[in-house]
């Protein structure tokens, strides 16, 4: 059960995308590009810059229109409308709005109005992320990390089976990035999260699988499945291995 | 409290060139009267200049709530509707093209010697610049704040009611701003152009009647009255959004 969720909520579905493809300003991006996300598990997508990471992101969250014959769905079934939590770059925060108020952005968009219980469950997840005594601050009095925190407080409110993310901690600096993506990792474990990141360091800590998107047209490279469970420490010897043979694969890529 | 001191030192500072311009050169009184024959008749004729600045506050007061009020309205149709964009945007555009003050004259034809026609120039003035800056702040959305609402199932009404229209509140206020500078120069021209009072008329009287201490009393009350219209909008605008980070006003 992931924390913060509503003990009802079903579990979490895994995500297939089928013969994706996407031609963008006259490039081909990508084209039969197949990709499974295994439910309630945490996916790390790695790749050079302009690879299509965040356009193939965007197709799964339903932010850009499909090309082709491209098929995204959850494998129960179920549209994945509505089910979907999205993290982006920036923090997103509300500059007008209150640490709480961001927090719950959510219901109001929904036309609702947050009634106690609703501003109780906001405040726990607040306290989760360690900010419950910032709730009334506005936006601009938090550090970058804080704000950070309060979009991830954020993304869990609307307790979405699925979680995209698309580069949620770049902006930060390595150790305030380390501390958060364990946090994210911790109070994320049990839904289906799809993370796109460039840390391949990031990727290997955080991600039960990692995969790697290159080329032009880009291929997904078989999943690297680190050991144990995420998150994991960073100095772990196998990690630094991996992370050596993954920095060398995406270097190669770029080329000199 | 050092910005008005500032101020002060400036005025002082121009309020003596003015004196030492008129002894100098040897101006007649009916050309350039001197700064103190101006103070005298400000206070001699104190009633009938309060009068008619009163008839120009009304009316600048007017046009601008008029003009905000058709001024949003007329962006947020220009934001919901394409079929608005499409028909009221080269209209709006075009209308820009007559010069109001050409206009004046038939507003006093058709709206009469009264207030209305003041307001009504008034609002004319207004209505562009606050329409304009209103809907660019409302179309310069961030995109990420879309995605974002997007993804939690936004209605466009909920989407403007929490996002779009609280982010273009600092473009409004920018509109505003202009429009509050600009609004009684409205007023003035509808003024002259036709009517019984007003800072305007008694400028254009007492110039016809060579008193010319009384015009640059009812300017020096126009000027007042459009630096406090100016600081009053600056700050119910920062009031009105303390989030925004410190725009500068004289302070600067």
């Amino acid at each position: 059960m992931p924390p913060g969720a509503d003990p009802h909520s079903p579990p979490s579905p895994a995500i297939q995308i089928r013969q994706a493809s996407l031609e963008l300003g006259g490039r081909l991006l990508f084209d039969g590009l197949e990709l499974h996300v295994p439910a309630g598990r945490f996916c790390c997508l790695l790749g050079p810059s302009g690879v299509g990471k965040t356009t193939l992101l965007r197709l799964v969250a339903g932010l850009a229109a499909p090309q082709g014959r491209t098929s995204i769905n959850a494998d129960d079934g179920q549209p994945l409308a509505g089910r979907i939590a999205w993290m982006g770059q920036q923090d997103l925060l509300l500059p007008w709005a209150s640490v709480l108020d961001n927090v719950m952005i959510g219901i109001r968009l929904r036309g609702g109005r947050p009634d106690s219980a609703v501003q109780a469950r906001a405040l726990h997840l607040l306290q989760q992320v360690g900010l419950e005594d910032r709730a009334s601050d506005r936006p601009a009095a938090l550090s970058g990390g804080m704000r950070q925190r309060v979009a991830l407080a954020r993304t869990l409110f609307e307790d979405r089976p699925i979680v995209l993310m698309d580069e949620p901690f770049s902006a930060l600096d390595a150790l305030t990035r380390l501390r958060l993506g364990g946090l994210a990792a911790q109070l994320l474990a049990g839904r289906t999260v799809l993370m796109v990141t460039h840390d391949p360091m990031e990727a290997l800590r955080l991600g039960h699988q990692v995969l790697v998107l290159t080329g032009l047209p880009a291929s997904l490279s078989a999943p690297i499945i680190p050991p144990d469970d995420p998150p994991r420490p960073p100095d772990l010897p196998e990690l630094l291995h991996l992370q050596g043979r993954l920095l060398a694969e995406l270097a190669r890529e770029v080329g000199p | 409290m050092k910005a008005a001191l500032r101020a002060l030192i400036t005025f002082a500072g121009l309020l003596l060139a003015w004196a030492f311009l008129v002894r100098w050169a040897e101006l007649p009184h009916y050309i350039l009267p001197g700064p103190e024959r101006v103070a005298a008749r400000l206070w001699s004729d104190r009633a009938l200049l309060a009068d008619h600045a009163l008839m120009t506050l009304a009316e600048v007061v007017l046009g601008l709530l008029l003009g905000t009020l058709c001024g949003v309205l007329a962006a947020l149709a220009l934001m919901a509707s394409t079929a608005a964009r499409r028909w009221l945007l080269p209209l709006l555009l075009v209308s820009q093209a007559v010069p109001v003050f050409a206009i004046a004259p038939l507003l006093v034809l058709w709206l009469g010697y009264g207030m209305a026609s003041k307001v009504a120039m008034a609002t004319l003035i207004i209505f562009f610049p606050v329409t304009a800056a209103f809907y660019d702040g409302l179309r310069r959305t961030d995109p990420g704040w879309l995605d974002l609402a997007r993804t939690m199932g936004a209605s466009p009404w909920t989407l403007l009611r929490h996002i779009r229209g609280p982010a273009a509140l600092p473009a409004l206020g920018a509109g505003l701003r202009v429009a509050a500078a600009v609004a009684p120069i409205g007023a003035v021209v509808g003024e002259w152009v036709g009517a019984s009072s007003g800072l305007g008329y008694l400028m254009l009287h007492a110039t016809a009647r060579v008193q010319t201490d009384l015009t640059f009393a009812a300017l020096f009350l126009l000027a007042l009255l459009a630096v406090a219209l100016w600081l009053l909008v600056d700050l119910l605008l920062r009031r009105a959004l303390p989030w925004l980070p410190d725009s500068h006003g004289f302070e600067g």
